[in-house]
């Protein structure tokens, strides 16, 4: 029974974090129609600089409280800047390409990054645990867990619903929609799309660097650790049907279930049972599980 | 405009050949590898010229490495003329049917389940303690066809044996492209639609290709695991697959050349940044490949067509 228990705990603890990466990369390709690789190594970014910053701020003899603060201020300095850096300096004058060349495109930040991280950080890892540690233990049952994976979770429900929010109850999130339906036309409308591609793919971007933030306490944050998230948060955009926020919440569940669930009785099949998943939904629905019908062009 | 290709391939072939006998030991080894890389990377651009980008080449790859390398592992088979056979035939196998899947998706789809594909495999090998998990395992050759390989000639003969392959599959590629079924593949990637209304069957020229370049890309890790001499499940990662995809928008679809001479650019540009800028290896490719993207779009290889056309 605490088995099953643990095994869904661990499940929503580990969804939580998947979700939060799953959705900055399902809102780029949402609006933009570009499968962001270069989303992991943002996200290794983000975990980068919040541990440089909470060693900083810890170093000086700070309240420890003020770490959190640390945390977000890193994810959006990240954000803000790589968001707008990419789209502008780069995406920018690629679009109108085919789909494959831009995620060719991103690929190729994502080695630029992946090299840059190692040449401001080095190879060494990084710890910063007392953000983790600091809100002490709660107990479900027998087991008992640290009470920052709550706050993992109220980080990723509340980027879920502000996301979701904003996409169907703002001025900005109707033209977004607008914009994902039909590009051209919204322009025509008077929409400036220029614009919405900027604040989107910053938002995706910070996103990333949120996922990377809070992870950062949790691990030793070190190179590469950019390289795996990204196959893992592919199969969770996939699964959900790509660009669908409620397709990536779904897939961000029955990721971290199945992984919890392999993790625990049989964890030998742990990487394979989560992209076997991934192969078997994309087998029964080609365009994943939330997809809307696509009219062929000729 | 005469075609050179078949002239070029075995000029060149023959060349390697005859200065095999003088060519010190570390460079026989990096032209093995790069021509076996090319091999895997022919198979790809042969997809790009169907409209199709895998994102998971590398599970060939190293289906056909430990394809052989398991002869010699499990079976006691120390034969490479048999382990390059296996190398063949269990990723055809296997491509034959995953294709049947795999050829009605296109464009992102396509990649991200040719992804899932390699990577379930790579799970598995992973974590597989009888294949050595994620260390992989040391592969032993001892003859070729029956005839046994004397000591410090190994890399020697893998070479041969990699030139050679290397001609027959970009020859025999460079036919099939230019038959009648071979020229469908661009049309495919113009526009599917037509080619099925002109009453040609897309899914089978597509399936057609995909088995194609899985044997090619098994061969290559075939002939990978003979000469490197130790195989390891990182070979199925997606990175391993980035990198093909790396190579051939580098080196472009153009002709059957363009793969082998794209791969050998790269594994010199790779050796030299290890040996003198380890810390920026992949900055270096990932600026080459936005600047391939951008400013050359078919890849190197438009500069020889370029060059020939002004001539």
């Amino acid at each position: 029974m605490s088995d099953l228990l643990a095994v869904i705990i661990d499940g929503i603890i580990y969804s939580s974090w998947l979700f939060i990466m799953a959705t900055g990369l399902t809102l780029i390709y949402g609006v933009m129609k570009i499968l962001n690789i270069a989303h992991g190594s943002l996200y290794a970014l983000g975990a980068y600089l919040s541990a440089s910053l909470v060693g900083w701020w810890l170093a000086g003899g700070h309240d420890p409280y003020g770490s959190y603060a640390m945390l977000a201020a890193a994810a959006l300095l990240v954000g803000l800047v790589m968001g707008p850096l990419l789209e502008r300096g780069l995406l920018r004058l690629m679009y109108g390409r085919d789909e494959v060349v831009l995620l060719l495109i991103t690929y190729a930040v994502f080695l630029i990054l992946e090299d840059v991280i190692k040449l401001v950080w080095g190879v060494d890892s990084l710890y910063v645990s007392q953000p983790y540690d600091l809100l002490g233990n709660f107990d479900i049952g027998a087991l008992s867990y640290p009470v920052y994976n709550l706050v993992l979770v109220g980080v990723a429900v509340a980027t879920g619903s502000a996301t979701a929010w904003t996409l169907n109850c703002t001025r900005h999130g109707k033209m977004l929609l607008a914009v994902i339906h039909d590009r051209e036309v919204s322009g025509a409308m008077g929409i400036n799309v220029d614009r919405l591609y900027l604040m989107t793919f910053t938002v995706g971007t910070t996103l990333a660097a949120i996922g990377g933030a809070v992870t950062a306490p949790t691990l030793a944050v070190s190179a590469g650790m950019g390289v795996e998230v990204i196959v893992l948060s592919f199969a969770v955009v996939v699964i959900g049907g790509l660009g669908s926020l409620g397709g990536a919440a779904l897939g961000a569940l029955i990721v971290g279930m199945v992984r919890s669930a392999a993790v625990h009785y049989l964890p030998a099949v742990e990487l394979f049972s989560v992209y076997s998943v991934m192969a078997m939904v994309l087998i029964a629905r080609p365009k994943g599980l939330f997809s809307a019908a696509e009219a062929r062009k000729i | 405009m005469t075609d050179h290709t078949l002239r070029v391939l075995l000029g060149v072939a023959a060349l390697l050949l005859a200065g095999l006998p003088f060519m010190p030991q570390w460079l026989a080894f990096l032209i093995t590898l790069a021509l076996a890389r090319g091999l895997v990377v022919l198979g790809l651009a042969l997809l790009m010229r169907t409209g199709l980008v895998s994102f998971g080449q590398g599970l060939y790859y190293c289906l056909g490495a430990y394809a052989a390398a398991l002869l010699d592992h499990a079976a006691g088979i120390h034969d490479a003329a048999l382990m390059l056979l296996a190398a063949l035939l269990i990723p055809v196998v296997v491509a034959l049917v995953l294709g049947l899947l795999l050829a009605s998706y296109r464009g992102i789809f396509f990649a991200m389940l040719s992804l899932a594909f390699s990577m379930i495999v790579f799970g598995l090998l992973i974590k597989t303690s009888s294949l050595g998990s994620s260390d992989g395992f040391n592969v032993a050759t001892r003859s070729i066809f029956g005839i046994t390989i004397a000591d410090g000639y190994n890399g020697r003969v893998f070479m041969a044996a990699t030139a050679i392959l290397s001609v027959i599959a970009a020859g025999a590629l460079h036919r099939y492209l230019n038959s009648h079924l071979g020229r469908l593949s661009a049309a495919i990637r113009d526009n599917e639609l037509r080619v099925e209304y002109l009453g040609a069957s897309v899914r089978n020229v597509v399936h057609l290709n995909y088995v194609i370049a899985a044997a090619l890309g098994g061969i290559g890790g075939g002939l990978t695991a003979l000469a490197v001499g130790h195989i390891d499940p990182d070979m199925a990662y997606w990175t391993t697959s980035g990198e093909f995809v790396f190579v051939a928008v580098l080196s472009g679809t153009g002709s059957v050349l363009a793969p082998f001479f794209g791969s050998v650019i790269f594994e010199a540009i790779r050796t030299l940044a290890n040996q003198y800028a380890p810390n920026i290896w992949q900055m270096t490719l990932g600026i080459t490949m936005l600047a391939i993207i951008m400013f050359l779009p078919a890849g190197l290889w438009a500069l020889f067509r370029r060059k020939a056309r002004a001539a």
